[in-house]
Order: structure tokens, then sequence, then C-alpha cells
């Protein structure tokens, strides 16, 4: 007499993904697992305020071209939304960030997944998209929006036309913003096995960076020094973009160099700490 | 590729800074349950990491299933399960969508995966606790989640390191039957680490001895067990240094148990008729010691562990 249901081991003779998708998987259920606190929904929901506000005023400017003065739609504009949301980017990327790897440490699961079928650029992939993708939810895709809801309320593409750089700069500064906090954080994320740890660490590169340029300005009355701060090169990149007068006296090549130094020395501690085994020498 | 063995090592050297781990082994295992034996710090976890690809040898090539490490990781991982030693989930998930995540991970469509998970947190003994957070399990329930996380996409080789670790009688028990189980009525290949003697025992067809980074001896138990050559369990009053030195130039091997039993194993063909006890109690009597107690023993594992990593 055979059991209704056979609760042993079973062979299994179903399909199989074709390898390169595991970054996906990871991707996925970081975004579902973030989704399901609802803190972090709230920090969402507080960085979606600066648009409703931008929103309002693009209405304003459109509906009363007399205002246009005062709540004028500029290419400015657009900019000075980066930059608003740049705090909450600051805080999605302690929130998601700095538990990212440092959490997978803690509990030895980088031995678990690198020993699935995928490369550890695959497993960087995943967290750096799960990071990437609440980053661009709160600045590219608002960003994008509020171009649409210009040329929505004002029923015409003549800003667009007359200001050809405001769309590509709109995308390339958020991705800059979005690829400098990602990577950032995720090098950070992977020399500790503590999540708070990181989180504090991170915010100290920033503000400290920050304070000593501030404190550059005082000795010096110049504000060369701003390549010092992450946040100043940032802005200067960001002012780039947007063809505004610079905020710092840098030079801006500098500060996209020291961008892309930061970018290349994240990936190049990630490439050392995330391993299946941990060799201590 | 039916043929060819599960691993095969070639003059492989692991070296972790200044520590050779593996010193120029050749190895091959089998198909089937194969023991990899050998004390603390003997090479046995390098030995794995290093054909799941965590480690780079310095020298020497390794193989599994017919697939080079070095070429085909990726091939070879998705036909690998990996238990590791140390505990190790994925922060913040359930057992069940942890062990259909690594499914998932492996290359199982979403819903095979999820299935699966459930499929194996039953085999595995965690059917009711499948919806509890990983970080809330006993030692043993962390255990057995290694082994169904490493099982889900239905591997055709298992490494199982250490898979008894920190598990009381009864969850070490019922862990052994799931892995003799496993390699003896499911047809899956595996690789089992320990140092414990009797798991190996247990578990396995054939054993891999490793100390020291070098490879002490292999080959199939019954074989190693069975060598032309008998054990004897003798307890002795008296002064014993002397005695044993006399079973040794006598061509005897001794191991001292926990208890005041040694273990004695006489090489050569049987002779029968009580012929190797008289050599014994000869020997005792011409080094002044008493017998006490004088047992044919059946030839185990531990016995030729001993010979072979020189602890006799």
């Amino acid at each position: 007499m055979s059991p209704i249901h056979d609760q042993s081991y079973r062979r299994y003779s179903g399909s199989r993904e074709p390898m390169g998708r595991a970054w996906a998987v990871i991707a996925w259920a970081g975004i579902r697992g973030m989704l399901n606190k609802k803190l972090f929904l709230g920090v969402l929901v507080g960085a979606w305020i600066p648009v409703l506000v931008f929103t309002v005023r693009i209405w304003f400017a459109v509906t009363y071209p007399q205002a246009g003065q005062l709540f004028g739609v500029t290419p400015a504009m657009f900019q000075q939304f980066i930059e608003v949301q740049t705090l909450f980017m600051f805080f999605v990327t302690v929130y998601v960030g700095s538990g990212l790897i440092a959490n997978d440490r803690r509990a030895n699961a980088l031995q678990i997944y690198l020993a699935k079928p995928l490369m550890r650029v695959e497993y960087i992939a995943g967290k750096v998209a799960i990071l990437a993708a609440f980053l661009l939810f709160i600045t590219l895709v608002p960003g994008l929006l509020l171009i649409i809801l210009q040329v929505s309320f004002s029923g015409s593409f003549a800003f667009i036309s007359s200001n050809p750089h405001v769309l590509p700069a709109v995308i390339l500064s958020s991705l800059v913003h979005v690829v400098v906090a990602s990577f950032a954080m995720l090098a950070l994320s992977s020399l500790s096995k503590s999540a708070r740890y990181v989180a504090i660490l991170y915010t100290g590169v920033i503000f400290f960076t920050s304070a000593m340029a501030g404190i550059l300005f005082g000795i010096t009355g110049s504000t060369r020094g701003a390549w010092i701060s992450i946040g100043m090169n940032l802005e200067l990149v960001t002012d780039l973009m947007f063809r505004q007068k610079p905020s710092y006296e840098a030079p801006v090549t500098v500060s996209v160099l020291i961008l892309a130094g930061l970018v290349a020395l994240s990936i190049s501690v990630l490439e050392r700490r995330v391993r299946g085994v941990e060799v201590v020498k | 590729m039916n043929d060819s063995p599960a691993v095969r090592l070639d003059k492989v050297s692991v070296v972790y800074g200044r520590n050779q781990a593996l010193k120029d082994v050749s190895a091959v295992f089998p198909k089937g349950a194969v023991g990899l034996l050998g004390p603390n710090g003997a090479g046995k976890s390098t030995m794995l990491k290093s054909l799941l690809g965590f480690l780079t040898p310095t020298k020497g090539t390794l193989e599994v299933l017919g697939l080079n490490v070095a070429d085909k990781p990726l091939e070879i991982r998705a036909r690998l399960g990996y238990m590791p030693e140390s505990d190790g989930h994925i922060p913040g998930m359930n057992a069940v969508t942890f062990v259909a995540y690594c499914g998932q991970l492996a290359g199982l469509p979403k819903t095979d995966a999820m299935q699966r998970a459930h499929e194996v947190l039953y085999y595995v003994g965690l059917g009711e606790a499948r919806y509890r957070n990983v970080e809330t399990y006993s030692t043993g329930m962390k255990q057995r989640i290694k082994l169904a996380q490493a099982l889900v996409h239905d591997p055709d080789l298992l490494f199982l390191d250490e898979p008894t670790n920190g598990m009381d009688p009864k969850g070490r028990e019922e862990m052994l039957e799931l892995v003799r189980d496993l390699a003896h009525n499911k047809g899956v290949n595996l690789i089992l680490s320990s140092h414990l003697l009797p798991d190996v025992e247990y578990t396995c067809d054939y054993v891999v001895v490793l100390d020291k980074g070098t490879v002490a001896t292999h080959g199939s138990i019954e074989q190693l067990k069975g060598p032309a050559g008998r054990v004897f369990e003798v307890r002795v009053k008296g002064n014993l240094p002397p005695f044993i030195a006399a079973l040794e130039a006598a061509g005897m091997a001794c191991q001292e148990t926990e208890e005041d039993i040694m273990r004695v194993f006489v090489p050569g063909e049987a002779m029968g008729g009580g012929v190797d006890q008289q050599r014994i109690c000869g020997l005792a009597r011409t080094s002044g010691v008493q017998v006490r107690h004088l047992k044919a023993s059946l030839p185990s594992l531990e016995d030729v562990f001993a010979k072979a990593v020189g602890e006799s």
C-alpha cells in the first residue's frame, strides 16, 4: 500500500533558469524585504513630499504666468529638486544600504550565496540594485515625472525644446548621485558585520568631509577646497550638468575625478571583501 | 561523464598566508558516499572550499563531476549542494522563504523553488517550524536548515562539512540517518567531512583520510577495516610502557582508548587456535604485567584512522 503523500526526498526533474539571473533574484528579494518595513515606507512617502510641492509650483507657474518671476519653471528649478532630494537620498542610503552586506557577513550568508551558481559580481550587482532602485525611485522617477507634468500642465514642449539639456541633466545627475552613494555605501557595508556601525561610518564620512571643506573655507576664505567634500563634488557636477554657475571655486574636473575614484575604490573594496571564505593572514 | 569520479584532485597545494593547508594532494573520490576524515586542521574544509572555488590552489588541478573547477565553477556549483560547517543563513527570512530563495539562486523557477522548499523542509524534519525566522532556530535546527538549503535544487553531489556539529545525541542520530538515506536510497553522491569517526563509518562506504594537509590513506571502509590483521581489546595491570614496547617490537600496533583498555592490532594472516592471544599473553608475561582482559574485537574505522595518522 503506497502512502497518500510521500514526504521523503524526491529528485527534481523540472526546468532550470539560465545562469546569470541570480542578481535579479537577490535584488527582488531585497526590495520586497525593505517594502515590508513600515518605517521605511514612511521614509519613501516622505521623500515624495517635495515632489508634491514642486508639482504645485509648476502648476502655479503654468496657470499664473504673471507669477513666473517668483515661481518660474527653469532648469535651475529641476536642479533644486535634485538637491532637495539628496537629503532623502542620505536617509534611504543609510536605512537600506548599511545592512546590505554587513548583515550577510554577520549571518555568514556569503558562503551560502557563493556556493550557488552565481559570480561575486552578480551578488554585488544584486545588492547595488536594491539600493539603486530605491534611490532612483526618489530622484530619477520624480524628476522625470516633474518634466512630464510641466509638459502636461503647459500643453506644449516649449520648455523642453528651449532647454534641451534639462532632460539629460535630470537623468545623468540622478544616476551620478545614485551610483556614488550606492557603491560607497556598499563598500562600507562590506567592511563590517554591524549595520549600525556602517551607518555611523557613512554619516561620518559625508559630514566629516563637508566639515573639513568648511574649515578650509574659514581658513583660506576661498571655496577652492570644496573637492574635499563628497557632497560638494556632487553639487559641482550637478551644476555642470544643468549648465549653472558653479557653486564653488574648485575645478569641476577634479570633482569628476574624485567621484570616479571613489566609485573605483569602492569596487576595489568590494572585490576584496566579497568572498566565500575569509582568509585571515 | 557518468564514469568520471565525483571529485579528483591532482597535486593540489593550497596556501593560507604562511600556512600550507594542502600539500601536493592527489586523490580520487568515487561516486557514492565518501567520508573525508581527519583531525581538526587536517585540511578538510580547505579542500571543500577549494572544490567550491572559494580558494584558488597555488598548484594542481581540481575536478568535480568531470569538470575543471578553474574553468567551469558555475556549472559545477549548479550541480553541487554545500552545507557549511559554520552557521549560515540569509538574515530576516523564515525557513521556507530562505530555502526557496536558495533554490531560486541555484536556478529553480520561483514556483518550483517554493514547492521544493516545503518538501525538503519536511524531509529534514523542519516541516512544522518552516514559517519561523531562521534566527530563532536552535543549533540542531540550524544544522537541518543548512542541509535543506543544500538539497533544495537537487544537487548531484553534496558537500557536508561537519553536519552533526553541536547536535544533541538524538538530533545527531537523525541527521546521520538523513545523510545515510540520501546516499543509499536517494542516489545523491556526497562527501562528508568530519573528524567524528562513527559519523563517517555509519554513513559512508569510502573514506579519504587527511592529516596535516596530505592524504594519509584512502579506500573503501570495508577494505581498510578488514586487512590481514586482527584487533584485540586488552587490559593489563602493571607497568604499561615495557608491555607496549614489547608489542611494538613484535610488529603489533597499540592504541590507548579513553578507559584503561588498549586496542592491539596484530598484523598478518589469522592463524586461528588462539595463537594471537597466546602471543599477547606471552609478551605480557615477559614484560611483567598481568592480563586482566583480552577479547577479540572487530576492526573499526578508528583503528584505520589511528594507524593512518600515526596516533598508534
